[in-house]
C-alpha cells in the first residue's frame, strides 16, 4: 500500500545530476576541470553550489572572480526559481546530466537579480512562503508561527532536513475541516514560449458545485493555450517535479503533495518534445 | 463517527431518512401508511400514522429481542408415590411463578402480541446459581417456600424446576401497530402527537423509554413499560393535565414540555429514575401573550419553542433541577417546526420552503448554535432522473422568484412521476384526497373536530383576508435582523387574493402533517423535498462533525459511504496511480546512473533543542527544570539514530543525562489534570520500575516532543508504517494503543529474548480491548463498548504529520464514567446525615474513601476529557441500591448491601459522570451493537486457511453471545452478527485455532461450545464447565490447544486433561495469582497483565508478563518474564505465531491432532511443577 506521504519524500529527495563546467573565456591559471554534483530539485542553485564555487575559484585569480552565475544554453539561470523548475523548464528532454555553465565575469544585469548572500534567498524563499499562505489562509497560519518555526523552515530547506522542514511546514498544508481545501490555490505557470515570466491568478480548489477542481481546470482558466483541444494532437507537456500529473488530478491534493517547499505548485508548460 | 439517521415525513406522508454519512434521504420502504408525526430515537421510531394509530418502527439488529418466560413446576414428597403432584392444601400451585402465587401453566403462557414469536419449546433450565443441578434440574427445600439448593437432602420434602422458553420480537425494520386491546372505554382518542426520550433516566439493564402522547381531545397519555426488550409496552395511562394539550416534547433525560390549547406550556417537574411520569406541573408563560406557544421541542438541557407568528425561541437556564428555565430569547428564523436531537442539536423546518433546516454551531458551551442551514441533500428516488448537479443545485435555492416561477410554469411534475417510477400506484402522493377525515384539514376544519392553533390562525387569516398573524413578509422586509445569514432571503411572490391556494397559507394550514392537495400541485411537483415533520432523537451529529448535507454533490456519485468498512484505501484513482509511477520513474531516470556523484547538501546533525521538566531521580522527588537537546546524525550506512540529552543544575553544578534513542523501548504519554508528560523507558529503566519522566508546558509541545521523539526510535529501529499482522498489541490504563513487532526469539524455546526488550510504539487512537490475529485482522473496543476494526493506517492521535499515514485515520471518540461517593453517618437526632464521626472519611470521597472528590472539585481524568453529563447516581454498584441509589453498612469501609438493617450506621451512594474524548486512530466503528470482548481465532502460519473466513467471536455489552460472519482480511470488518442463543448473560469469550470456543458466563460459571468449525460457525449446543471451587471466572483465553481461565480475585487458573476427543477437559489448575488479564497465543504462549511485579524501585501495577518454559509437555510453563509496566491494562499476543525456524518444526509436530512425542531438553527438568505458582505474586 503506498501512502500519499511517499509523494512527499519522493519529491523533497529529487536530484538532478548536474554537470559544472567553467565558461570558456573565463580567465583561469590551469585548466579547469569540470564538476559534477547531484542537485536537490527543491532548493536554490546559489545555496547548494558552495562546492562548485570554491572548485573553480581554485583556478582562478582572486581579481578575475566576481559574483557567480550560472547559465544553460545561453539562457542565464534565475536563482530565485527553484532548482526542479528550471531543469524542467528548460532542460528536461535533454540528456542527463545537465551541463551548467559557471560564470565569473559579465553578470546578466537584466535577466537576474543579484544574490550578495544566503540572507537574500531566504527573504526570497520567506516572502514566496508568505505569500502563498496569504492565499491558502489569509496569512493566518503563518502569522501564529513563531520566528523559531520559520526559522526551521528555512533550515530544513537549507539542510535539506525532510523531518525538520516538514515538522513545520505540514501546518500550512492544513485547512479547516468544514472546508473542502485552501481558499486559493498557490501556484504560477511557466511557458518558455512567452515572454511574461509567469501566469499567477486566484483559484479556488473547490468549485461553486462542491466538485474539486483538478489540473485541467486550471489550465482551462487561467491557459488555454497549454491544454490540446478534445481531439487535437497534444503540443505541450505539463510538467511538476519532472512529471506530467494527469489532468483529471485534484488541484488541491497537487498543492499539498507536489508544491516546492516555498509553498507554490511551479507548472511548466513546455512544448512536446518532437521524436 | 458511528452512523445515525434523521428521520422526517415530508408533506405527502412519506417516511425518509438521512444517514450523517450520507447524502441522500432514503424512503423508509416499509410504510404502508402515510404518517403525520415520527419520534425517533437511536434504536427505533414511533409514529402516528394517518389512520390514528401509533405505530412503532424497531430498527434491524443482528440481536435479537428475546424475552424469557419462566414457570416453575412443583412436586411435594410422600411416603407413598415419592416426589409427585400431591400437595397440601395450604400448598401452591403445582405450575407457578417463582413466588409460587401466581397459577402458571406452561400452555396458559401466550405471547404478548403478533409481532413475537416463540424460539423454541419450553425446557428445563439446568443450571443453578452457575452449577450444574442433577439431572431434571429438580432444586429442594424443606417446604414451600424456603431457600432451595442442589442437593436432595433427608428433610427434602418440596422440590421444584424451572421451565423456561423464549419469545423473540419479529417485527424489525418494519412499522409494527401497537395493539389497542383495552377497554373500548377507556381507549385513547385518536392521538394527535407523541414523543419518545428519557433513555437517559434508566441505563441498561433497565433500559426504559419514555412514550408520551397527546389525543386529539387533548390529553395526556403515558406508555407504560416501553424498553428496548419489550418495544411496544404494556398499556397507555392517562395523566391528567390542568389544560387542554396540543402537543408534547420529551427530551433524552428528565425534561417533558408540553404545549397548551392556549399558549402556555406546562412543565412536567419530579420525572426521575423511580418515577419516570414525574409527579407535577407547572405553567411557564409563551414570551409574549399575544402569540402563544404552538410548538415546543426539549433536548437535555435545552428548550426550543415557536409561537404562532412562526417565531424561534430559545429557553434560556433550563436544567435538570429547573425544568421551566428562565427566560426566552428569540431566535432568527421563521420555522414550522422545530425538534431537538442527540446531544442538543437542533433541526427546523423552516416555514417559507419547507426546507430541513440543521442549527450549526450547537455545542455544549454554546447550546443556542450559530445559523440555520438547509439540509439540500436530495431524496433517493430524485437521483435517478436529475439530469445534471445543476438542475440539483437549483432546487437547493428555494427562496428565489425564479424558481418559484419555473415551478409554477412546468407541467406536473417531476416528482411525481419519478415518484411513481419507484412505487405502484396507490402510494403516489397526489391521492391523498382520497383518503377522508383529519388528512385534509379543510375538511377537518369544516367539521370542527381538527382543534389546533394552527387551524385558529388561519381561521383568522381567511375570515380577515388579511396576512393577519402570518409574519412572512414582515421578517423579509426587516434588513435589520438579517434573519438568513446563508441563503438569499427575497420577498416571495405572493398571489393578489389571499386564497387557500396561497402557498404560504397552505402550509400553515398543515398542522396535519399533510398538504391538502390539488391546488398546490404545480408546486408541490418541484424538484425539491417539502417537509412536514422532521425528529433528531436517533441522530447523532458530533460538535465537530463534517456533515454532507449542505452540498449537492454530482449526481454521478454513489449514494453514501465515505466510511466504508472495507480495508483497501480509496486510493486507486487512475491520478494517483500515475503520479506513483512517475514519480518512481523520475528517480530512476535521473538517479540511477549518477549516484556516484556528490550530494550537493552535506548530510549534517540536527539539534532540536527545548526546555522541559523533569521527574528528578532523587529524593525529594520533585518536577526540576531542565533543557532538552535531541540529537540527530546519520551513520555512514545512511541509517539515522540519536541522543537525547537532559540538562539539569544539581547544587549550582551543571550536570546531564543522555538517553539512545535506539535503546528506548517505549514512549508512554501520561496525561493528568495538571501536567502534559510523557514517560520514556529503556529496558534497564523497565526492570527498575522508573522511567525517565518529562513534562511540557504546552500540550502541543508534548505532542510536538513525543512525535519526534517517536519518530527518532521509530527511524533508529527501521520500524515505519503498517504495524505487521503478527503484532503484539497493548493497552494502558490510559486508553493508549501501543503495538509491538515481535522478533522470532521472542517465543523460541531457547535463549528466550527478555520482554522488556521489547520496542512498543504507539498508534492513535483510544481503546479498552485491542485484539489481533495473524492475518491482519484487529479488533478493539472503547471504554464505551463501541467495536472498533483496525483500517491499515498508522498515526493518528497525537501523531500528525509524517509519523501518521494520510488515509485510514479516522476520528475516533470515546466516553467513560467518573465516580464519587457520598457518604453519611447516622446519628439519632437527624437521622443520615453528612455529618460524619472526627475519624470517619469524606463525607464525598473517591471509592477507597482516602481522597476527597467533590462533585464541583472533581474534575475530568485529564485535560483531553470533557464532561458530557451531569453527576447523576449510579444504581448499578456490585451489592445493589435502594430507591434513592444508596448503600448501607455497619462502618466504614465494610461491604455493603442495598437495602438498610437495624445494625446500618453508614450509608454511601456512587454518583457517576461521563466524560468524552475525542481523539483520532486508524479505526472505524463497527456499528451498530456495542461490545464486551471480542476475540479473533489464532491462526499460524503453517494453517492454511486462506479462503475460509476469519472466525470471530463476541460477547455484547447486554451479554449476548455472537459470532461475526464474512471477515477476512480484505473484510476486517465482515458483514453481520450471527446471534448465539444463552440462557442468561455472558462476559467473556475466545476461540482457539482449532475453533474450540470457551465462554465466561455472568454467574461466573465457564461453558464450552461443541462443534463449531468454518461449516457450522456457530456450534451447536453449550456445555456447562464448573468454575473453579468457590471462585467466580471472569476471563478466558484459548491458544492452540492450552485454555486459561482468569477469576474475579486475579487467580490463574489453567485447564487439565483438554484433549481432541475431549475438549471439555477435567480439572482447572491453579497457576498464579495478582493477574489481571491473561492472552494465549497461536504457539500456546500465556502472556498476562499482572499486579504488584518488584522492581528495584517500586512494585508495579499493570505489567506485562511472559511465562518462560511453555512446552509442548509443559503446557504450564515455568515461571514469568517481565516487561513493560506501570499502568498496562491489556495485552494480545494471538496474531503471533512467529517463532525461530530452528523450532518452527517442533511447533508443526505439535499441533492439535498429534502428541508431542519430543525428546525432553534437559534446561526443562529445572522446572518443578510447584514452582509455576508464579513469583508474581507479592
Amino acid at each position: 500500500m503506498t501512502d500519499d506521504k511517499d509523494v512527499l519524500r519522493d519529491v523533497w529527495f529529487g536530484r538532478i545530476p548536474t554537470c559544472f563546467t567553467l565558461y570558456q573565456d573565463e580567465i583561469t591559471e590551469r585548466e579547469a576541470e569540470p564538476y559534477y554534483l547531484l542537485l536537490p530539485r527543491v532548493s536554490y542553485l546559489t545555496l547548494v553550489t558552495d562546492k562548485v564555487k570554491k572548485h573553480f575559484q581554485k583556478v582562478m585569480r582572486q581579481e578575475d572572480i566576481s559574483e557567480i552565475w550560472f547559465e544553460y544554453e545561453g539562457t542565464p539561470l534565475k536563482w530565485h526559481y527553484p532548482i526542479g523548475l528550471l531543469f524542467d523548464l528548460l532542460a528536461s528532454s535533454s540528456a542527463l546530466p545537465w551541463n551548467i555553465t559557471v560564470h565569473f565575469k559579465s553578470f546578466p544585469e537584466k535577466d537576474l537579480l543579484h544574490c550578495p548572500s544566503k540572507d537574500a534567498i531566504e527573504a526570497h524563499f520567506m516572502s514566496c512562503v508568505k505569500e502563498a499562505d496569504a492565499l491558502k489562509h489569509k496569512s493566518q497560519v503563518i502569522n501564529e508561527m513563531q520566528k523559531k518555526d520559520h526559522k526551521q523552515l528555512w533550515m530544513g530547506l537549507q539542510n535539506d532536513r525532510f523531518d525538520q522542514f516538514w515538522a513545520i511546514n505540514r501546518k500550512l498544508m492544513e485547512y479547516p475541516a468544514e472546508e473542502n481545501g485552501f481558499r486559493y490555490i498557490p501556484f504560477r505557470i511557466y511557458q518558455t514560449t512567452t515572454e511574461r515570466p509567469f501566469i499567477q491568478k486566484l483559484f479556488r480548489p473547490v468549485a461553486a458545485d462542491g466538485q474539486l477542481h483538478t489540473l485541467g481546470d486550471l489550465l482551462k482558466e487561467v491557459c488555454p493555450s497549454a491544454v490540446a483541444p478534445e481531439d487535437g494532437e497534444k503540443k505541450n507537456q505539463v510538467m511538476i517535479h519532472g512529471i506530467e500529473p494527469m489532468l483529471e488530478t485534484p488541484l488541491q491534493w497537487l498543492s499539498e503533495h507536489l508544491s516546492y517547499p516555498d509553498n507554490f505548485l511551479h507548472i511548466s508548460i513546455i512544448p512536446q518534445p518532437t521524436d | 463517527m458511528p452512523n445515525s439517521v434523521l428521520w422526517a415525513v415530508d408533506l405527502f406522508g412519506k417516511v425518509y431518512t438521512l444517514s450523517t454519512a450520507g447524502q441522500y434521504w432514503e424512503l423508509c420502504r416499509d410504510s404502508p401508511l402515510e404518517f403525520k408525526r415520527v419520534s425517533a430515537t437511536t434504536q427505533c421510531c414511533w409514529g402516528i400514522a394517518c389512520d390514528n394509530q401509533v405505530y412503532v418502527f424497531v430498527c434491524a439488529s443482528d440481536v435479537p429481542i428475546r424475552r424469557r418466560e419462566e414457570a416453575y413446576e412443583n412436586q411435594r414428597w410422600n411416603p407413598v408415590g415419592g416426589f409427585c403432584e400431591k400437595f397440601l392444601p395450604s400448598d401452591r400451585w403445582q405450575w407457578s411463578d417463582v413466588s409460587g402465587l401466581q397459577h402458571r401453566p406452561l400452555d396458559g403462557v401466550a405471547l404478548p402480541s403478533r409481532h413475537w414469536e416463540w424460539e423454541s419449546d419450553w425446557y428445563v433450565d439446568e443450571n443453578f446459581g452457575g452449577e450444574p443441578t442433577e439431572k431434571g434440574g429438580w432444586t429442594y427445600a424443606i417446604d414451600f417456600p424456603a431457600t432451595y439448593t442442589r442437593d436432595k437432602k433427608w428433610n427434602s420434602c418440596v422440590r421444584r424446576r424451572r421451565w423456561i422458553r423464549y419469545r423473540r420480537y419479529k417485527s424489525r425494520d418494519t412499522w409494527a401497530k401497537i395493539p389497542s386491546k383495552e377497554d373500548p372505554k377507556q381507549l385513547p382518542d385518536p392521538f394527535n402527537d407523541l414523543s419518545v426520550g428519557g433513555w437517559e433516566i434508566t441505563d441498561e439493564p433497565v433500559g426504559r423509554l419514555s412514550v408520551w402522547a397527546v389525543s386529539l381531545q387533548g390529553k395526556v397519555w403515558y406508555r407504560e413499560d416501553v424498553s428496548h426488550p419489550n418495544p411496544e409496552g404494556s398499556s397507555w395511562s392517562l395523566v391528567d393535565t390542568p389544560g387542554e394539550a396540543v402537543q408534547i416534547s420529551c427530551g433524552p433525560h428528565d425534561l417533558l414540555w408540553v404545549t397548551l390549547w392556549e399558549g402556555q406550556a406546562l412543565v412536567r417537574e419530579g420525572i426521575n429514575r423511580n418515577s419516570p411520569k414525574g409527579s407535577s406541573w407547572s405553567i411557564v408563560e409563551p414570551p409574549a401573550s399575544e402569540n402563544g406557544i404552538v410548538h415546543v421541542s426539549v433536548g437535555v438541557g435545552v428548550v426550543w419553542a415557536i409561537t404562532k407568528d412562526r417565531k424561534v425561541w430559545f429557553r434560556r437556564g433550563v436544567n435538570s433541577h429547573n425544568p421551566c428555565g428562565t427566560s426566552w430569547i428569540e431566535m432568527v428564523g421563521d420555522m414550522m417546526m422545530v425538534n431537538v436531537g442527540l446531544n442538543d442539536q437542533v433541526w427546523g423546518i423552516g416555514c417559507e420552503d419547507r426546507a430541513v433546516y440543521f442549527r450549526q454551531g450547537v455545542t455544549q458551551s454554546e447550546l443556542s448554535g450559530k445559523t440555520w442551514k438547509a439540509i439540500v441533500a436530495s431524496r433517493e428516488s430524485d437521483r435517478s432522473h436529475s439530469g445534471s448537479s445543476s438542475s440539483l443545485l437549483s432546487a437547493g435555492c428555494f427562496f428565489g422568484d425564479e424558481v418559484r416561477g419555473s415551478g409554477e410554469s412546468c407541467a406536473p411534475s417531476d416528482t411525481d412521476a419519478s415518484l411513481e417510477a419507484d412505487r405502484p400506484g396507490p402510494d403516489q402522493p397526489v391521492p391523498a384526497e382520497s383518503v377522508d377525515g383529519p388528512r385534509n384539514p379543510r375538511d377537518s376544519l369544516a367539521s370542527g373536530t381538527g382543534r389546533t392553533p394552527e387551524l385558529a390562525v388561519e381561521v383568522a387569516g381567511l375570515a380577515t383576508q388579511t396576512p393577519g398573524p402570518e409574519p412572512r413578509p414582515g421578517a423579509a422586509s426587516t434588513p435589520a435582523e438579517l434573519p438568513w445569514t446563508n441563503i438569499d432571503l427575497k420577498e416571495p411572490k405572493r398571489a393578489p387574493s389571499h386564497s387557500a391556494a396561497s402557498f404560504p397559507e397552505t402550509t400553515g394550514l398543515s398542522s396535519l402533517g399533510l398538504l391538502p392537495l390539488g391546488l398546490e400541485e404545480p408546486y408541490g411537483a418541484d424538484d425539491h423535498p417539502l417537509w412536514a415533520w422532521v425528529s433528531g432523537g436517533g441522530c447523532a451529529v458530533e460538535a465537530h462533525a463534517v456533515l454532507k448535507w449542505f452540498t449537492v454533490q454530482s449526481g454521478l456519485s454513489p449514494p453514501v459511504q465515505t466510511l466504508s468498512l472495507s480495508i483497501m484505501p480509496a486510493q486507486t484513482a487512475a491520478w494517483r496511480k500515475q503520479i506513483f509511477q512517475q514519480l518512481t520513474e523520475r528517480t530512476k531516470r535521473e538517479l540511477e546512473h549518477f549516484r556516484h556523484y556528490e550530494q550537493a547538501v552535506e548530510q549534517s546533525v540536527w539539534v532540536k533543542t527545548g526546555a522541559l521538566q523533569w521527574w528528578c531521580d532523587w529524593k525529594p522527588h520533585k518536577w526540576v527544570d531542565v533543557r532538552v537537546a535531541l540529537e540527530q546524525f546519520t551513520g555512514l550506512d545512511g541509517a539515522r539514530d540519536s541522543i537525547l540529552f537532559i540538562y539539569y543544575v544539581v547544587h549550582e553544578e551543571k550536570k546531564y543525562i543522555h538517553v539512545f534513542l535506539n535503546e528506548v523501548t517505549v514512549l508512554v504519554p501520561v496525561l493528568n489534570e495538571t501536567k502534559h508528560s510523557f514517560a520514556l523507558y529503556t529496558s534497564e529503566r523497565t526492570r527498575q520500575r522508573w522511567p525517565v519522566h518529562l513534562a511540557a508546558a504546552t500540550e502541543q509541545d508534548m505532542n510536538d516532543w513525543l512525535a519526534l521523539l517517536n519518530l527518532s526510535c521509530c527511524e533508529s529501529r527501521r520500524v515505519h508504517g503498517r504495524p505487521s499482522p503478527q503484532a503484539i498489541w497493548s493497552i494502558t490504563c490510559k486508553g493508549d494503543i501501543f503495538v509491538s513487532e515481535p522478533s522470532p526469539d521472542l517465543e523460541a524455546s531457547e535463549h528466550m529474548l527478555p520482554c522488556d526488550q521489547m520496542f512498543w510504539r504507539q498508534m492513535g487512537g483510544h481503546l479498552r480491548v485491542v485484539e489481533a490475529n495473524g492475518r491482519g485482522v484487529v479488533w478493539g473496543i472503547g471504554y464505551d463498548h463501541t467495536a472498533w476494526v483496525y483500517t491499515g493506517g498508522y498515526g493518528g492521535g497525537c501523531f500528525q504529520g509524517l509519523a501518521s499515514s494520510t488515509s485510514n485515520i479516522y476520528t475516533q471518540s470515546d466516553v467513560k464514567c467518573v465516580y464519587i461517593y457520598e457518604n453519611q453517618r447516622w446519628n439519632p437526632v437527624t437521622g443520615y446525615s453528612s455529618r460524619g464521626l472526627p475519624t470517619d472519611r469524606y463525607m464525598w470521597s473517591d471509592a477507597s474513601g482516602l481522597h476527597e472528590c467533590t462533585k464541583a472539585g472533581t474534575k475530568p481524568p485529564s485535560l483531553q476529557w470533557t464532561w458530557v453529563s451531569d453527576w447523576s447516581v449510579d444504581f448499578s454498584v456490585p451489592g445493589g441500591t435502594d430507591q434513592e441509589g444508596w448503600q448501607y453498612a455497619s462502618d466504614f469501609p465494610a461491604s455493603y448491601h442495598g437495602y438498610k438493617t437495624m445494625k446500618d450506621f453508614v450509608r454511601r451512594r456512587c454518583w457517576a459522570r461521563k466524560c468524552k474524548l475525542v481523539t483520532s486512530g486508524p479505526w472505524l466503528e463497527v456499528a451498530p451493537i456495542a461490545l464486551g470482548d471480542v476475540s479473533i481465532i489464532p491462526e499460524s502460519p503453517s494453517t492454511d486457511r486462506s479462503g475460509h473466513s476469519i472466525a470471530l467471536w463476541a460477547v455484547s455489552d447486554k451479554g449476548d453471545v455472537l459470532c461475526r460472519l464474512g471477515v477476512s482480511e480484505l473484510n476486517p470488518a465482515g458483514s453481520s452478527w450471527l446471534h448465539v442463543g444463552t440462557d442468561q448473560p455472558f462476559t467473556s469469550v475466545s476461540i482457539g485455532a482449532c475453533h474450540q470456543v470457551w465462554a465466561v458466563a455472568r454467574d461466573g460459571s465457564a461453558f464450552y461450545r461443541g462443534s463449531v468449525s468454518p461449516a457450522q460457525p456457530a456450534g451447536d449446543c453449550w456445555y456447562h464447565i464448573p468454575s473453579p471451587p468457590k471462585q467466580r471466572l471472569k476471563q478466558v483465553s484459548v491458544g492452540q490447544t492450552s485454555v486459561y481461565a482468569l477469576d474475579e480475585n486475579g487467580n490463574l487458573w489453567y485447564r487439565q486433561g483438554v484433549t481432541p476427543s475431549y475438549p471439555q477437559g477435567s480439572s482447572w489448575e491453579h497457576v498464579s495469582n495478582n493477574v489481571c488479564r491473561v492472552s494465549v497465543g497461536p504457539l500456546d504462549q500465556v502472556w498476562i497483565i499482572a499486579n504488584k511485579v518488584p522492581g528495584s524501585h517500586s512494585l508495579s501495577r499493570g505489567t506485562v508478563c511472559h511465562r518462560t518454559g511453555v512446552q509442548p509437555r509443559q503446557p504450564k510453563g515455568q515461571g514469568w518474564d517481565y516487561g513493560i509496566g506501570g499502568g498496562w491494562d491489556h495485552i494480545s499476543v494471538r496474531a503471533n505465531a512467529t517463532r525461530a525456524l530452528r523450532s518452527r518444526s517442533q511447533e508443526t509436530a505439535t499441533g492439535w491432532s498429534g502428541e508431542p512425542g519430543l525428546p525432553s531438553t534437559p534446561s526443562r527438568a529445572a522446572g518443578a511443577p510447584h514452582e509455576a505458582r508464579g513469583p508474581v505474586c507479592c
